[in-house]
């Protein structure tokens, strides 16, 4: 997919070059500046993900998500996957191996779903962008719904 | 002197996580160390992914005009706008993180509010790829009922959002969003 992405930029500022040099440096010029603008967070947010990261292993959070665990665990889950921050291509072996581990099928879904709707550790960026309020509620909704989630999950698998 | 102050302003949390990484790899050195090695391999990966991302932005910034997002995204655009956004979004690559500057590109323009909302939702549960890698690692069926609820999800979360928005708040977000590229 990054492939693509690059292929699909590249072709798009070839395009644009030919079309007016000046705009394509303005293009580049604004791209570089938005990038600047919040690489502080970036870097930051890259820190704390790796400190988090390495104090919490996939065995811990086994430990916490059994089947058996109930709604306790559905929580668990929900705030683990919450402040974490784990790229799609690790989230989804790690979430295969956890079900196998013993973990239940609401868990992981609460799991899965607030590693990608919520993030506690972004949200200073998100508030650059789109002020408290708005960053607050769009968090605290998209938790809500991950439980729902993992309740329908639970009925449903 | 005075733009090397304003540059370790605009970067003290990140001074602060390294020397706090610092000091767990004198307390703890095979922690910190592993904590050091997932923030080289992020950076690394943030790296890859992220420029044509930011090119993409400035060349949408450039060339798309704010009649045409105001048309195709903006208060009146309806279900058309909805779909770009869910296409846009869905169509991503990359973190959440690297979505809020061109959800504020998408803002400046004139893109609606709750539009912009899906297209985070979209962004952050129904890329296409990570769908495809989903069905692989926990079943088809896991994904597609996670995928339908998530669809309804994302737009019951961005219109409530931007219900519970007042208009000075939103105005706000708009004017915040001049500023940023």
């Amino acid at each position: 997919m990054t492939q693509i992405f690059y292929l699909l930029s590249i072709t798009a500022l070839i395009v644009s070059f030919f079309k007016s040099k000046e705009k394509t440096m303005l293009a580049l010029k604004k791209a570089w500046k938005s990038f600047e603008n919040i690489m502080p967070q970036f870097l930051a947010i890259i820190f704390i993900i790796g400190i988090m990261l390495s104090i919490l292993t996939p065995d811990q959070i086994s430990q916490f998500l059994g089947s058996e665990s109930g709604w306790i665990g559905v929580i668990i889950a929900a705030v683990i996957g919450s402040i974490t921050l784990i790229p799609g291509f690790v989230a989804f072996p790690l979430a295969a191996a956890l079900l196998k581990s013993g973990a239940g099928y609401m868990q992981i879904a609460a799991f899965v779903s607030t590693l990608m709707m919520v993030g506690i550790v972004t949200i200073p960026v998100e508030i650059k962008y789109f002020g408290k309020r708005a960053t607050i509620i769009r968090n605290v909704l998209a938790f809500i719904f991950s439980l729902i989630v993992a309740a329908l999950m639970g009925v449903l698998i | 002197m005075e733009k090397l102050k304003i540059l370790i302003k605009r970067y003290r949390l990140f001074i602060v996580m390294l020397i706090i990484n610092s000091v767990i790899l004198m307390i703890n050195p095979s922690l910190g160390a592993k904590s050091f090695s997932i923030t080289w391999q992020n950076t690394l990966e943030m790296l890859a992914v992220i420029p044509p991302i930011f090119i993409l932005l400035g060349l949408l910034d450039v060339w798309v005009k704010r009649e045409v997002m105001i048309k195709y995204m903006g208060d009146d655009s309806g279900l058309i706008g909805i779909l770009i956004a869910f296409f846009l979004g869905s169509a991503a690559a990359g973190p959440l993180y690297a979505a809020f500057p061109v959800a504020g590109v998408l803002l400046k323009k004139g893109s609606r509010l709750s539009n912009v909302f899906i297209f985070l939702g979209a962004w952050s549960t129904t890329k296409i790829p990570l769908l495809l890698f989903e069905a692989s690692a926990m079943g088809t069926r896991f994904m597609l009922i996670r995928l339908i609820l998530d669809l309804f999800g994302i737009l019951i979360i961005a219109y409530a959002t931007e219900k519970l928005l007042s208009q000075s708040q939103k105005e706000e977000i708009y004017l915040a969003a001049q500023e940023q590229i």
